[in-house]
């Protein structure tokens, strides 16, 4: 399992373009070429690609993008959770539904949308259709259900409104579902390729899985810098992931239900 | 304002902002998709309306002069299939599916193993996180190389286990299933899947065990009759989306490793239909398998739901 992983650095500091010649296997490289990090970031940027740009362009539409589905995902399961209203039942199933489309074919449509829109080639594009992907409404609603009620109830004899509730008592409960989600689509918009592919046209705006196909293209794979700027890419999703971490270390404390 | 009304209206306050977003982003284009399953379109002209021709070619059969398809090996029909290859990726992708449970057990068990204020866990829950946060590009190029014939990893491990001649992986049509499964699980494994068990099990009251305990209940029946069922909404959730993702999945892996081959072996539908759209420019073929692949995962997401609603429970 941590094999592949370590694999990447092993062959992020190998002798550029000799990674894969010899037969053995190299578990330990005898020399290591650190130089191949500085070298991967100004491949890059000989074919017209920023790798710092692409870098600060997926972290802010990955913080973005993630921010907006977390902040409009928790509301809606709120009320598809625990809220009464006509219509509950119909419309989840509906969020459900069209879930089991295959993206492909949505992906020309939501393209006429966006061009509509007149966001094509602009950040609206590679952060707000993403923001609204049902699969986060699921998520936390499912979590939401399966809280206890017993807290939000005193909550509502102590008179609290139903903002306030889901203020006050649903979301600190639900800490970790919320740091899972937040990881998840952090994840997600950090690793998108074939969309911001169609969206975007000017370098300055790609993002970077986009970049790293430089190493794939002409020159026959040089597997070392794309493991050096593959590695690099990795940092941002430890860093969310391992902050997200200790949200799961903490129990969901119900001594509030006897105190 | 009566009770009800305010909270049907705090309800829909709630709601707004996700839904716009959702209705213009995702329902709509999914609506679009469904017109356009009756339409033939190669993205530059006017879409042509065809009817259900789309879905003839897709799901029909014409006669044929000889015993051409055989149902399960057993009977010859004279009937040909208008689109074999259709069916032929939807077994493939039924078949790549069965890795699954697997994955998904799997990653129960980690969940529960790291489920404790153990010293270092935080560095276990990394480690086994780490390979789906490489999930990309750079690692199925890696597993492509791994699964190399001659010189891959593995085939040199079981070369020096004493196998006298390892399967030919990505080169072989038996055996480029089993491979994609195989870095599927690995893969997949402790990934999304352990994580959302992990914050499932944080939410068990841990009074309940201490009572079973108390009354002499076993490490299994513990986890028969607490763990289990109160965990249920996210095995559900996993459930629905596993069958979701596994009906749409297997493109990345077969673009990248296999191209489809060999022999057409690791072809999945997803792949077909972005095949359909963007290199044979027929977005209203791609449209009508997309929904039939639909319906497919509709029917066995309800059914899932339908056994799995059962043993939900809601306190």
């Amino acid at each position: 399992m941590v094999v592949p992983f370590y694999w990447m650095i092993a062959t992020s500091l190998r002798e550029p373009g000799a990674a894969f010649a010899t037969a053995s296997i190299e578990w330990l490289p005898t020399k290591l070429y650190w130089s191949n990090y500085a070298e991967a970031v100004s491949r890059m940027a000989a074919d017209g690609m920023s790798f710092w740009r692409l870098y600060g362009n997926s972290l802010l539409v990955a913080a973005a993008g993630t921010f907006g589905q977390v902040l409009t995902s928790s509301m809606a399961a709120y009320a598809f959770a625990r809220l009464r209203f006509p219509g509950r039942e119909g419309i989840f199933f509906g969020y459900l539904a069209t879930m089991m489309i295959p993206g492909s074919v949505t992906l020309v449509p939501v393209f006429a949308v966006v061009r509509a829109l007149g966001w094509v080639d602009t950040y609206y594009a590679l952060v707000i259709p993403g923001v609204f992907s049902p699969w986060g409404t699921f998520l936390l609603r499912q979590f939401f259900m399966s809280l206890p009620r017993e807290l939000e109830e005193s909550a509502r004899i102590d008179g609290a409104s139903l903002t306030q509730i889901y203020l006050r008592v649903t979301l600190p409960l639900a800490k970790t579902a919320l740091a899972t989600l937040a990881t998840f689509t952090f994840m997600g918009f950090w690793g998108s390729f074939m969309w911001p592919l169609i969206v975007t046209v000017t370098p300055e705006l790609r993002t970077l899985p986009i970049g790293l196909t430089v190493f794939t293209q002409r020159y026959s794979t040089d597997y070392s810098l794309l493991m050096a700027a593959s590695v690099m890419a990795t940092v941002p999703v430890i860093v969310v992931f391992l902050f997200n971490q200790r949200y799961f270390i903490e129990s969901i404390k119900l001594q509030g239900i006897k105190g | 304002m009566t009770d009800r009304r305010r909270e049907a209206l705090t309800a829909y306050v709630f709601l707004l902002p996700n839904l716009v977003g959702f209705v213009v982003f995702t329902a709509g284009p999914v609506a679009a998709s469904l017109y356009l399953a009756f339409t033939r379109w190669d993205l530059f002209r006017p879409a042509r309306w065809v009817g259900l021709q789309n879905f003839v070619s897709l799901l029909g059969f014409s006669r044929s002069s000889d015993d051409s398809t055989s149902i399960l090996g057993l009977w010859r029909v004279p009937y040909v299939a208008n689109d074999p290859f259709f069916w032929q990726y939807l077994y493939n992708t039924a078949f790549l599916m069965l890795a699954i449970p697997f994955t998904l057990f799997g990653s129960l068990l980690l969940a529960l193993a790291l489920n404790r204020k153990l010293r270092g866990v935080v560095v276990y829950r990394t480690l086994y996180f780490l390979p789906s946060i490489t999930a990309g590009v750079a690692v199925l190029v890696l597993w492509k190389w791994l699964y190399n014939t001659d010189l891959g990893l593995i085939n040199s491990v079981l070369t020096q286990m004493g196998v006298a001649r390892p399967p030919d992986w990505l080169g072989s049509s038996s055996w480029s299933k089993p491979a994609l499964m195989l870095m599927g699980f690995v893969m997949g494994v402790g990934g999304a899947s352990m994580i959302l068990y992990l914050a499932a099990l944080q939410g068990v009251p841990r009074e309940l065990y201490e009572a079973a305990q108390l009354d002499g209940a076993s490490g299994r029946q513990q986890f028969a009759s607490i763990t289990w069922p109160l965990i249920a909404p996210t095995t559900f959730f996993l459930g629905i989306m596993s069958v979701i993702g596994g009906f749409q999945g297997g493109f990345m892996q077969a673009y990248i490793m296999t191209a489809g081959g060999p022999a057409g072996s690791t072809m999945t539908l997803e792949y077909y239909i972005f095949n359909k759209a963007f290199v044979v420019f027929n977005m209203g073929y791609a449209s009508a398998i997309a929904w039939v692949l639909f319906v497919i995962i509709l029917v066995v997401s309800l059914a899932t739901w339908k056994y799995g609603g059962r043993s939900v429970q809601y306190h």
